[in-house]
């Protein structure tokens, strides 16, 4: 789960880590109060999960309280890459001498977390990696041992910051290592981290990824879980417990294991179709669960037809086509669908099917035949 | 010969009273794995269907001579679960469980790897393993699988794997054993260690690799099978037309080196030799050929 630059400062100044004194608010009013209450001049800055907020408009810096207000005016509302602003974050704006980059996450290569630190910071770090791979410090940290000070002084010596920065950025970087490891964060990214005038390190911008398999020891993810953003299929999806994807193709994909499901994915695009969504079911396909992935793929209104792959394992066949009749009792569908059905007892799952097979319900015998059949289908529907 | 189990080895399920654990360790029974306990700090001294509950791994492993242990305990207790597994003298844990968190992940594979260097962790949030014929600790339906040989199989998913089996099964091709690393970011087996047993395992003639967007785990498997491996093997990446899954911000992606798309897994694959199929039934049809010719 990714939170907004406000969430992540807000996190970060928990840890004791300096950020800018600042406010979210949701109207031009606001911000300008909050304005007054923080002393200008203030940076009024897009809350959105997308890059490039800066280059889009999306951050103004604000003299006094009419400058405010034309800028909250013009960003509240204002669409980024298809994100809609609808909340901006007014804070102290800061004098910048130096931009520095920082970061943890895990290696997923080495099995081993990751810090990053480099002098160059404040533009794109892939950007850095590429063209300067040196300029970035790493340090490879052992999560049964942790990070100490010692190692911190080392890994900053080697970033090569202004000396007058050594002391802050020890300081930031062991509390953000503090902070990553108890937040149970996949990511946490300052960028810039910067060095003020009068020698001050700060943090200029946060990003920070949650692990979703952490929530049941982080009560506090509730909170941020409310304020992500999902379309409409999604949410209905993630109250259901089903694990979805939105697309933006015309065949709604149902399949049980999110391995099969990507791969039915795939192949619907192989045979020259669109996938209109990932849906993954989980093991147990029952009528329960059937229905509930059915009325997800219903409400989607570009899907013209619906693939159903399930493989029975544990599950058995007969299970499966027990679940799908049962569910097509409960909803009423309004696209055609096709089914492969496979794996364990599927002879007897399909005759259960078999009475059931009409014009707009049909059984195909394996994953390329149904991918084929759908796509046309769909596409004889106006799916394009 | 299989790789990691096979029918003498002893199998204690963590987590066996718990409906997950009864259902998949009954079921393990039922295929022939060789299930000897159960434990359960609460319920020692009881029985899961004739299976004895011990109050820990140490006793289960003291009173069984157990070397195995299948982990069904939820994601919260597993970094406990494995850990007692480790200093109960499991040298093979199996866990099941999904959603266990990353830091929990990457701290029990390093402080196995520190202090228990002999244990070897399968998952989490794998399938498990199966010997087809001789072993089944898992959640896999052991009966879509062929015993014998030549085929060994590693896979990311879970369903997946199930597929690859069963279509080996219809083209009646045997598998040596069928492992299932789990998509977790630590996992504790890697593609790599699973080669390198199926390379050195005389049965094993050809292997079904099958993987997932993400990570670089199949480019790292590429460069051995490239300098190391002499036997075929034959691959299917998921995920080819996939949108970009979660977003690991900008040092994510520097972690991955430009790695991680389905294109450059199997372009990474392709240049070690291994043929690759664009869905699970092309590798399966792929495997065939390539058994004929062995």
């Amino acid at each position: 789960m990714d939170l907004y630059e406000y969430q992540g400062k807000q996190l970060f100044a928990r840890y004791d880590i300096p950020v800018s004194q600042g406010e979210a608010v949701v109207t031009v009013d606001a911000a300008v109060a909050a304005a007054d209450r923080i002393g200008y001049p203030v940076v009024v800055k897009a809350q959105v999960q997308v890059g490039g907020r800066g280059k889009a408009g999306g951050i103004k810096l604000a003299a006094n309280a009419d400058e405010c207000r034309e800028h909250a005016g013009n960003i509240l509302g204002m669409d980024i890459k298809g994100h809609t602003v609808g909340l901006v974050w007014v804070e102290s704006a800061s004098d910048i001498a130096q931009e520095y980059y920082a970061s943890f996450t895990l290696d997923r290569s080495a099995k081993l977390h990751l810090g990053m630190l480099s002098a160059e910071g404040g533009v794109e770090i892939e950007q850095v990696a590429d063209e300067n791979p040196d300029a970035i410090a790493k340090i490879h940290v052992d999560p049964v041992d942790g990070l100490t000070e010692t190692q911190v002084r080392a890994w900053v010596a080697a970033a090569e910051l202004d000396p007058e920065a050594t002391e802050g950025a020890v300081d930031i970087l062991t509390k953000l290592w503090r902070c990553y490891v108890d937040a149970d964060a996949d990511l946490v990214e300052i960028n810039p981290l910067i060095l003020t005038p009068d020698g001050r390190v700060h943090a200029l911008d946060a990003k920070v990824t949650l692990d979703d398999s952490s929530v049941f020891r982080h009560p506090e993810y509730e909170e941020y879980d409310e304020t992500q953003v999902r379309d409409a299929r999604e949410t209905a999806a993630h109250e259901k417990g089903l694990q979805y994807v939105g697309l933006d193709g015309y065949v709604g994909i149902i399949a049980n294991g999110a391995g099969l499901a990507m791969s039915t994915v795939d192949i619907v695009s192989q045979v020259g179709g669109r996938p209109a969504n990932f849906l993954d079911i989980g093991g147990g396909a029952n009528a329960d669960v059937m229905t509930g992935a059915l009325e997800v793929i219903n409400n989607d209104h570009d899907v013209k037809a619906i693939f159903i792959n399930i493989f029975g394992g544990i599950t058995k066949g007969e299970e499966v086509a027990n679940g799908i009749v049962a569910a097509l009792e409960r909803v009423q569908i309004d696209s055609p669908i096709v089914i492969r059905l496979d794996g364990t007892n599927a002879d007897e799952g399909r005759a259960i099917l078999e009475p059931h097979l009409s014009g707009t319900l049909q059984l195909q015998p394996t994953m390329v035949d149904a991918a084929r059949a759908v796509v046309e289908i769909a596409q004889s529907r106006g799916g394009k | 010969m299989s790789i990691f189990v096979d029918e003498t080895t002893k199998v204690i399920y963590q987590g066996l009273t718990g409906s997950q654990g009864r259902f998949y360790g009954l079921l393990n029974r039922d295929y022939g794995t060789n299930v000897v306990g159960g434990t359960n700090p609460k319920k020692a001294g009881t029985d899961v269907d004739g299976i004895p509950v011990f109050a820990s791994v140490m006793d289960a492993v003291a009173a069984t001579g157990a070397t195995a242990s299948c982990v069904f305990i939820p994601a919260p207790g597993v970094k406990g679960a494995v850990m007692e597994a480790a200093e109960g003298g499991i040298e093979f844990i199996v866990v099941i469980t999904e959603g266990v968190p990353a830091h929990d992940e990457a701290w029990f594979y390093n402080k196995l790897r520190r202090d228990h260097p002999n244990v070897r962790l399968l998952g989490p949030n794998c399938p498990g393993i199966i010997s087809p014929g001789k072993a089944n600790i898992g959640i896999t339906a052991g009966h879509i699988a062929k015993e014998g040989g030549p085929v060994g199989i590693v896979s990311r998913s879970g369903t997946l794997t199930y597929q690859a089996l069963y279509e080996l099964k219809q083209h009646d091709i045997g598998v040596t054993t069928c492992v299932g690393i789990g998509g977790d970011p630590v996992p504790g087996t890697s593609f790599i260690d699973c080669l390198q047993a199926f390379q050195a395992d005389p049965e094993t003639k050809a292997v079904m690799m099958i993987g997932e967007i993400g990570g670089s785990a199949e480019e790292e498997a590429a460069e051995y099978i490239k300098a190391e491996m002499t036997k075929p093997v034959v691959s299917y990446i998921a995920g080819v037309t996939a949108p970009p899954g979660k977003k690991m911000g900008h040092a994510g992606a520097i972690v991955s080196g430009g790695k991680g798309t389905a294109a450059a897994k199997m372009d990474a694959l392709a240049d070690a030799g291994v043929t690759i199929g664009l869905n699970p039934t092309e590798a399966g049809e792929l495997m065939v050929g390539v058994v004929a010719n062995l």
